[in-house]
């Protein structure tokens, strides 16, 4: 029996702690005892695949997958686009990459959001698509608005998309959200602040990209995702050697 | 100058939030937008072996049900395969094995339908009992939680499970067993997972 090829360590002192009491829904949702460290087994290290047939190639573009025919949502018209590569800067190609997003005026399309800003009637607000060989993904969309949110009395989240990775191995999942440069809310926001790393705080803002813009159409963001690396078998202990 | 390690690190995680349904189940959203939503077929109509529901909810640290709960599960076909290059062997036509599940807004209550995994081999060789691997997000939760469910009716399986006997304390091993019953014919297995404080879940960093 050989030892699958484990994937490194997750550094949790990147990662948002499970109890941050700034962000109050935290409190209650938070383990009290230690997560148990589990080496991986192939339940670990093998994950779903996904395919062309899966989706739409027009599921990326959230100006049009939500739009009356001849009309466009509101709002500053932006690419965010990047690479997915893991923390050996290998790319990670054919992964599933969502995203989730407010509207310009920073309300959602769900109907448990009852912010007064309105809904754009030709936004959606969500988009999906597959990295290319390179790792590459590319959304285009509107630049999302703050909103007010129920934590403290007066706090905004910063204008922020979601995104949703998987990896080839189910234990390389990662949901995380992307902030754009500049934005003075991103150093108030109690969910950012869960990160106690600066660096990696700065790791989730993406970069004016002027070299992808699009003249007199669309402004770009650049957005790089890294998800775990995985160590190659030498000196695993198998029993047939390497 | 000393030299320096060349890896990347890793994105940081953030919470789901409460509207992880518009991207992964806009459905539940409210609107209707792609051709098909993901996850919501995890083992196909061709798959072998017996056919089950899962169910359960997701228990905050004050003892209520959280409404707005994303799973994800990951499993193998009743061979022990996953539907993955490395996953052991072939999986039947349209077996994926992952899946994708949101509460009730309403009662917080969540189910799927499935199959019974079987064994799958563990790092050591030794098999594991079957079980399903299941990542938990949510608004307040910062990182997916990691766990897995496996079977009371699998009792001398899960007693040599190398997994479950990793957990040092060993009463908290039951919180990771499912309960079997049968209604109307159909097998049901339900798992209440409790995020915080008395008989609190396992949780893995895996």
């Amino acid at each position: 029996m050989t030892q699958p090829a484990e994937f490194y360590q997750r550094n949790r002192s990147l990662h948002p702690p499970a109890l941050t009491p700034g962000y109050k829904t935290s409190v209650a949702r938070s383990p009290r005892y230690s997560l148990i460290a589990l080496g991986n087994s192939v339940s670990e290290i093998t994950g779903p695949v996904f395919g062309q047939n899966d989706i739409d190639p027009g599921d990326n573009d959230l100006l049009t997958n939500y739009a009356r025919p001849g009309e466009a949502p509101i709002g500053e018209r932006i690419i965010l686009h990047g690479r997915v590569l893991d923390e050996n800067a290998r790319p990670v190609p054919n992964t599933l990459v969502e995203l989730w997003q407010a509207n310009a005026g920073g309300r959602y399309r769900h109907k448990k959001d009852t912010y007064l800003a309105p809904i754009d009637p030709n936004f959606g607000g969500c988009g999906r698509t597959l990295t290319d060989a390179n790792g590459y993904y590319a959304f285009r969309t509107v630049k999302p608005g703050a909103y007010p949110w129920r934590n403290m009395v007066n706090d905004w989240r910063p204008a922020h998309v979601h995104l949703s990775v998987f990896g080839s191995g189910f234990v390389q999942r990662l949901i995380t959200q992307c902030y754009f440069q500049g934005d003075p809310l991103i150093p108030l926001c109690p969910i950012v602040q869960t990160i106690p790393d600066p660096d990696a705080i700065e790791q989730l803002i993406a970069l004016l990209d002027m070299n992808a813009t699009i003249p007199l159409d669309t402004i770009a963001y650049r957005f790089d995702i890294v998800l775990r690396g995985r160590r190659s078998t030498l000196f695993e202990n198998r029993p047939e050697g390497n | 100058m000393a030299q320096t390690l060349s890896y990347l690190k890793e994105t940081a995680s953030q919470t789901a939030g409460p509207y992880v349904h518009i991207g992964l189940a806009p459905g539940a959203a409210g609107f209707d937008i792609y051709k098909q939503e993901l996850g919501w077929d995890i083992a196909g109509p061709n798959a072998q072996g017996e056919r089950i529901r899962v169910e359960g909810r997701v228990i905050d640290g004050m003892g209520a049900p959280i409404k707005d709960v994303m799973l994800e599960i990951w499993q193998a076909n009743a061979d022990g395969h996953y539907a993955h290059p490395e996953g052991g062997g072939p999986v039947e036509d349209g077996f994926r094995g992952w899946g994708r599940v949101i509460t009730d807004f309403e009662t917080g209550e969540w189910g799927f339908d499935t199959v019974k995994p079987g064994r799958t081999p563990g790092r050591d060789g030794r098999q594991q009992a079957p079980h399903l691997n299941l990542w938990i997000v949510a608004r307040g939760i910062n990182v997916g939680l990691n766990t897995r469910m496996y079977f009371d009716d699998e009792a001398a399986a899960n007693a040599r499970d190398p997994v479950l006997n990793l957990i040092e304390w060993e009463h908290r091993r039951a919180t990771l067993i499912a309960t079997r019953s049968e209604a109307g014919g159909t097998v049901v297995y339900r798992f209440d997972i409790r995020l915080q404080g008395d008989d609190e879940t396992v949780f893995f960093d895996v």
